[in-house]
Order: C-alpha cells, then structure tokens, then sequence
C-alpha cells in the first residue's frame, strides 16, 4: 500500500511550478483536443489535475509492485537463447502492469495513442519508477526513441511506430560498438542500400545496447562507403517483425540487472532511413542524446531517493551505544547531505525539464504553423539553457546518486556490505548512472562552454534577481559570495587562452556552476515552501560554499606548468 | 459470448490504518478520521468482472453501491479501472441499515438493473466482518452462491466453475448461472486504474453531487452523457421502507466495547507493595479479575 508519489511532496511541488501554465498551454495547443479525445484536458486546471491523478497511479504501482519485484528481478535477471531474450518474470509484470494502465506512452501525442504528457510529469514518473527499479527504469524509459522517429522520421514512419510504442512495444537505440563507445563517429554497422529493392539492409555488430531485443530499434549505421567521420552516418528504425538481428549474448553486468545488454549481430536486416542521409549522428544522436540523458538524471535522482530513505530508515531503527545511530552527529550531518543532494539534483531535473518542454513544444508548434518572432526567440533562449542544463545536471546527479549509494552503505555499516539490504543493489545501480550516455567527463566537455560563453552566469544572474523573503536573505548572500568567486576561477582558467589548461579545470568550473545554480534552486524552492526545502537548501548552500573554495584555492594556486607532473611521459610507450 | 455481470462493493472506513482518532469517546467508529477507501475484497471481486470482461468482449460491468452520496467514489473507481456504469443506492431510508436491510435493498436495486448472469462481490467488508450481505443477496434473488471463490476458472452461458479458497485447501465447484460468487482477498489484486479512463472518467458525478458541488465544467454533462452516475432512491428501486434502514434492521447494538491497548508488550514492576496495589487496582479496574 506504498505510493511512491503521494509520500514524497516534492514531486506536487515541482509539477506545481508556474512556468507549467505556459508549457501546458502550448503542449495542448490551447486545449484544442477536448473536441476530439474525451480523455484530454479542459483547460490548464483540468490538464493539471490529470497529471497528478495520473502520476498517482504510477506511485502506486511504483511502490505495490514494481519496487516489491526489485529484489527477484536484479537476482533472476533476463535469459537469452536462440537469439530472444527473455526478461525476468518480474520485470515482464512490470510491463504487463504498466501497459494495462497504458502508462507505456505518457509523452506522445493523443493522435498516436498517447496522453501527450509534457515532459515534466513524464519525467517525474521515470523517477519515481528508478526509485522502484532502475533497471525497469531503462527499458520503460526507452519509449523516448519513439521521440526522435516523431522528430526526424515521416508520417509513414510515425504512424508505424509510435502506436506500437504505446501500446507496450518496447524499443532501443543501437549505437555503442566493440571500438565505438565514446567515439560514436568510428560506428562501422554497415548499411547497405539494395536500388533494385528500394531496401536498406544492415551488416555488422552493436555492444551493449540496452534492451537489445526491443520489437523496435533506432540503429545508428555507416551508410557511406568509404568515410570514417560522423558525416557518413546515418539513422535507421529496424523492426524485429522483419527480422535478421540476433542477440549473441547478454552482458553479466554490475548492476542494473533487470534490463538486458546486448551483443547483437545484424545480418542482412531490412531496415529504413529515418530522416537524411548523413544526419544520423550529427543530428538525430545528439538529439537522442539529449532525451536519454535526462532520463538518465531522472534515473539517478531515484536512486538517490531510495539511497536516502533506505540509510534514514536503517538510521532510525538501528541502535548502538543506547541510541539510535541517526542522534550521532556523524551519522545526521551524511544524512542531511544526502537529503540536500537528492533535492539539488531533482531541482535541476525539473528546471531542466522545464526548458526542455519549452523549447521542444514550441519546435513541435512550429512544425504547424510558422512561429512569431517573439515565439521563436523564447524556442532560442529555452533550447541554449536546456543545452546547458542537460550536461551539467546529468554530471551532477549522477555523481550524487553515486555519493548516496555509497553513504547508504556507509550508514548500514557491516550489514551493508552484505546481500541482505536493498543498498547494496542501489550501490551496484548507481554505478553506470556517471558512466553511460556520456560519461561525466564527457558532459563535462559539453558544459565547459556553457562557463566561457556565460550562460550560466547569465542564469545566475536571472535567479539573483528574483524576489525573496528576507527571512532567506542570509542564504541568498552566500550564494552571491560563491557567484563572485566562481566569475574569477573562469577569469583565471580563461584568461591564459591555453585549451588543455581549461580542459584541465573544466571540471571545476563545470562543478562549480552546477553548486551555486542548485543553491538558488532550492533557495528558491524554500523560498515557495520553507518547510519541505528550508533544512536542503541550506546544508546544500553550505556544502556547496565549502565545494567552491576547495575549487577556487585549487585552481588560483596552481600554474599552467604544474600541467606537466600531471602529464605522461608518451613518449617511452 | 458476453455477461452481464453485477459487483456488489462498499466503501468502508479504512481500518487498516487506524490513527488516534479512530474511535469515538462513545466507542463508536469515528468515520470523519478514517480515509474512506473501496472495501479490499469488493477490489478482488471486481478483478474477477474485469477480467471475464476481457476474456468476453462486449461483457458489461455494472458496480452497484448503498452509500452516502460520497461512495459515488465506488463507482468512479470501478470506472477508471473497466467498469461500464455504477449506481449509487442512496437515500435517508437505507441509513442505520444492517445486514438484513442492507441485502434487502441491494437485491432490490439488482432487480431493477434487470438481465444479469453473474452477481460478484467481495467475502466481507473490513468495517462490519459479518461476510453475511452477499450470501443473503443471493437467498433474497432466488439464486445459487459460491462463497470464498478465489478463481473464476471457466464460465458459459450454463454454468460458472469456481475455485473456492477454504481453511484446509482449496474446492472447486460448479453452479448454473446466474448466480453470485463471494470473492476471498487470497484472489489476485485488482489491477491499478487506467490513465485513459481515469481522464476520460473523473468528471463523472451524480447528479447530487452535481447540485452540491460548484462545477465548472457543466456542459461536459450533455456533451457526454456517461458522465452522469445514476442514482437511486428506495422509491426508486421501489422497496419497502419499512424493510430498509434501521426499520428493516434486526440487529440491535447492545454494547460496544472500546479496547485500548495501552500498555507495550511487557511491563516491569518490582516487588514493593505500592506496585503490587497498582498491579491490582488496574486489574480489577479493566475487569480482568474480579
């Protein structure tokens, strides 16, 4: 009888945000499908209210069966022979569940079947059900490739396939090869084009695709004989009905063990062209990117949820020395940071799923009908933030989840390290969040120009100016502090115009934005409910602060030559 | 093939979580503290419609209640998980009803409904635990009862093959139809709300709750007519009133007895005579010796 929705208020808090009347606005294109879909909203109340009635059949299923199958699913996990995969029990009830309640296509339109949810209430879904299970979490989330064959396919396309998604097909992005990881533009999948047929067909092997024996598959294949870069890619949509792709194996990975990883082996597979030639990832990857990303910190911020109450609880219960061990001081204060990064990190999220759902309705708007000036320069100013946003959230929750995992542990003391409690997958889960669709390093690399063009700071400077009670003036304060200790580490790290001097620092300036732009979130998040957000606000703040001096000592005492201590020595190998 | 089918469900007083306030100073079941949720087993019992539904297209699902006006929840719930239609038995006249005069006034408005093959509903109600009302629906409609089913293993137009959940094992037993099955909570849970239905349904009001409440969105009602839950009064299902209600109630309350379980597990006294008196005193107070 647990519902993973209704007992965390945070999520009522953000899906309340006042941007959201905009965003539904424009997402239901003023409410124009009522006359069609006796299923869709009246106006923004009514819209509002299905959200959260919606979301509140997700807690519930969240926390009466989803979570309760966890532990059977990372034990048991998926099975492959003659080339199918087969998901555990478990996890297949989860999907059976969820389609019944036609959960599987929250975000595409109602034309398609969907219930053309806007990305915040979507989101906040995939975190409540990463609480419950991050590896059910990967093959749920993965409906979003439907997203970019909606984007960047035709209408034929459309209408193929995105019904299928919704109802409970699922699908996978086939990207990662054996020597193309991070280096997607060494992909080698060869497709070839037969004129005679008028048909693609794709030769060659993927590694680790996640959800690899999905009915549906954006596969990303060398269409161009004879290139070597990113410009002879191109995307394709492979469907399982016409076969000629066979799973060869399944990774025994760490954690997230519920979702199959596949080795697969096309061999002439029909498939089709989506989009342009040439576009595969130039384009449409990065855009994919983009959208797995923020599922990916949504999946992080779960984890960090579960991470937190697992530790709180076992805190309570768990006596030592007479008390319980949550009066120690040790034990509070990694409890209360662990509390105030799963809260900065969710802020981020859904500030980010905010400008997300900004700019991508209005894209979808103009796809309709020509967009004002006025429209397309808010599409510009939303699109640039959510392109600053995504990297560095999906950097910094990830590497939260990661911290809280670890200090769930750390809190169960020796029985943490054994099988027995759930943090002990948690731990094991959390681990890939940092590493796959782009490891924080990489995000990193696609922040750090975000800090030298001062998007951020401009960010910043947006939040600085918003009104707030006096009560938190003294918060507000600190933040301006680190603001201006930030704008000097960028001065110093830029100013030597040296690239590998910035690549050496980016992720300290990278770092430090990220702590002083979750600050003024949840400043401001307190700012509208001191009671759910005051006690994170300030531990976050204070953590921060403490962040950004360790980075601003770091960086102004060190020297463009200490480079070279750091540096190997390639030239002995 | 495709049934009628009719599921008998009650909202009841959410015992399972009982906070501080849940009893009144006079022993009786302070409702207003208690969050008012569909009873567990009629959420088995309607599983077992829905899924024959499936199993059945063009099956219908009628979910019938005697409540107050709010049990129209009852109803929006069966709605947002398959169900066809509700109705709301409601009406001053059925209030302080017991078993008696609640099965009275439900196979009344069954009769009403008119062409039905199968009656289910949930073995007990988590307020009252008599498990008495479906078995005496059944009596009062002249029909054959399956009681503690837990599977509806086969159903034609003759007859429905249930398995029945009992204390030493399990029986499975054939009846014609129509006939009324009382679903045991060892059945499989029902399954959660469905988003579509859910949007497509939550408007739906009776019309007193129409009239009570300040609706914004009037014109839904014409423009959709399944919008409007039906509502039926003891003349409307014209019953008896002097067999409904407490009138048509036998049972009489002779006392109740409020059992507050104060002390923790164990207590520690020591062996000085103060305690000892103490010990006594509460004993003779609660009536445990004496």
């Amino acid at each position: 009888m647990a519902n993973f929705y209704t007992d965390t208020p945070q999520f009522r808090h953000y899906l309340q945000h006042p941007l959201m009347k905009r965003i539904v606005e424009l997402k239901e294109r003023n409410y124009a499908d009522r006359e069609t879909y006796d299923y869709a909203p009246i106006d923004f109340e009514d819209a509002m209210d299905s959200y959260d009635r919606v979301l509140e059949v997700v807690g519930e299923i969240c926390g009466d069966i989803i979570d309760p199958n966890a532990e059977e699913v990372d034990h048991n996990g998926p099975t492959v022979a003659d080339g199918r995969v087969t998901y555990a029990p478990n996890t297949q009830e989860n999907l059976d569940v969820l389609n019944r309640a036609e959960l599987m296509g929250m975000r595409f339109s109602r034309k398609y079947g969907g219930l053309n949810f806007p990305m915040v209430p979507y989101m906040i879904s995939a975190d409540i059900v990463s609480r419950a299970d991050a590896s059910f979490q990967n093959i749920w989330m993965l409906q979003d490739c439907g997203e970019t064959i909606y984007e960047f396919g035709d209408e034929t396309q459309r209408n193929n396939y995105i019904p299928r998604v919704v109802k409970g097909e699922t699908m996978s992005m086939d990207l990662t090869e054996p020597d193309a990881g991070s280096d997607l533009q060494a992909v080698m999948l060869k497709a070839t084009y037969n004129e005679q047929e008028n048909q693609w067909y794709l030769n060659g092997v993927k590694r680790f695709i996640t959800n690899g024996d999905a009915e549906i598959h954006l596969v990303l294949a060398r269409s161009e004989e004879g290139t070597k870069d990113a410009r002879g890619l191109s995307m394709f949509v492979y469907d399982k009905r016409s076969g000629g792709v066979n799973v060869r194996r399944i990774e025994n990975k760490m954690g997230i063990k519920g979702a199959p990883t596949c080795e697969l082996v096309f061999k002439n597979a029909k498939a089709e062209l989506v989009g342009s030639r040439r576009m595969g990832l130039i384009k449409y990857v990065m855009s994919l990117m983009n959208g797995a990303r923020l599922g990916i910190m949504a999946q992080s911020v779960g984890i960090s949820e579960a991470a937190t109450r697992e530790a709180y609880n076992y805190a309570v219960e768990r006596r030592q020395f007479g008390k319980a061990i949550i009066a120690f001081p040790a034990v509070y204060e990694m409890l209360a940071n662990m509390r105030a990064k799963t809260d900065a990190s969710r802020s981020v999220l859904y500030e980010t799923c905010r400008f997300v759902d900004m700019y991508k309705t209005l894209e979808d708007v103009g796809r309709e009908r020509k967009l004002t000036p006025e429209e397309k320069d808010e599409m510009k100013y939303y699109s640039r933030l959510a392109d600053a946003f995504t990297p560095l959230g999906k950097g910094m929750s990830s590497e939260y989840a990661n911290q809280n995992a670890y200090d769930a542990i750390q809190i169960h003391g020796g029985s943490g390290y054994m099988k027995d409690y759930k943090c002990e997958r948690l731990y094991r889960d959390a681990r890939i969040t940092n590493i796959y669709e782009g490891t924080t390093q990489l995000q990193v690399v696609a922040a750090i120009r975000h800090v030298t063009t001062g998007t951020y700071l401009q960010r910043i400077g947006e939040y600085a100016a918003m009104p707030l009670t006096p009560e938190l003036e003294p918060l507000k304060n600190v933040l301006v502090k680190m603001t201006e200790m930030y704008e000097k580490l960028v001065d110093v790290v830029t100013a030597p115009k040296d690239e590998e001097y910035l690549d050496f620092h980016a992720r300290r300036l990278v770092e430090s934005a990220g702590h002083i732009i979750a600050g003024y979130l949840l400043l401001h998040d307190a700012n509208k409910n001191q009671e759910l957000f005051r006690r994170s606000a300030e531990v976050y703040v204070h953590y921060g602060r403490n962040e950004v001096v360790k980075n601003y000592n770091f960086v102004t005492q060190s020297r463009i030559d200490d480079l070279a201590y750091y540096k190997p020595d390639l030239t002995e190998q | 093939m495709a049934f009628n089918i009719i599921v008998l469900a009650k909202q009841v007083p959410d015992t399972r979580n009982v906070g501080k306030d849940a009893m009144k100073a006079d022993g009786t079941v302070n409702r207003a503290a208690l969050p008012a949720i569909f009873n567990p087993e009629d959420l088995n019992a309607m599983e077992q419609a829905l899924d024959i539904k499936e199993r059945f297209p063009g099956s219908r699902i009628t979910v019938l209640t005697m409540g107050p006006g709010r049990a129209a929840d009852i109803l929006r719930e069966g709605l947002f998980r398959g169900t066809d239609d509700g109705v709301l038995l409601t009406d001053r006249a059925f209030a302080g009803a017991d078993t008696l005069a609640t099965s009275y006034a439900l196979s009344m408005a069954v009769r009403k409904i008119g062409a039905y093959d199968l009656i289910v509903a949930g073995r007990q109600a988590i307020d009252g635990d008599t498990a008495q009302v479906g078995p005496q629906v059944a009596e009062k409609l002249g029909i054959p009862q399956i009681t503690y089913a837990e599977n509806v293993e086969e159903i034609n137009k003759e007859k429905i093959r249930v398995k029945r959940r009992l204390d030493n094992g399990v029986e499975v037993v054939e009846c014609p139809l129509p006939a009324l099955i009382t679903v045991n909570g060892s059945a499989r849970s029902c399954r959660p709300r469905n988003a579509k239905l859910l949007q497509r349904y939550k408007h739906a009001k009776t019309v007193t709750e129409r009239q009570v409440q300040n609706l914004d969105y009037i014109d839904i009602y014409s423009i959709h007519p399944y919008l409007n839950l039906t509502e039926w009064s003891v003349a409307d299902v014209e019953a008896d009133p002097v067999q409904c209600g407490l009138s048509g109630s036998p049972t009489k309350v002779k006392k109740i007895e409020n059992v507050v379980f104060q002390a923790k597990e164990s207590k520690r006294l020591t062996d000085n005579d103060a305690d000892i008196d103490e010990l006594m005193r509460e004993l003779i107070e609660n009536h445990t010796i004496g």
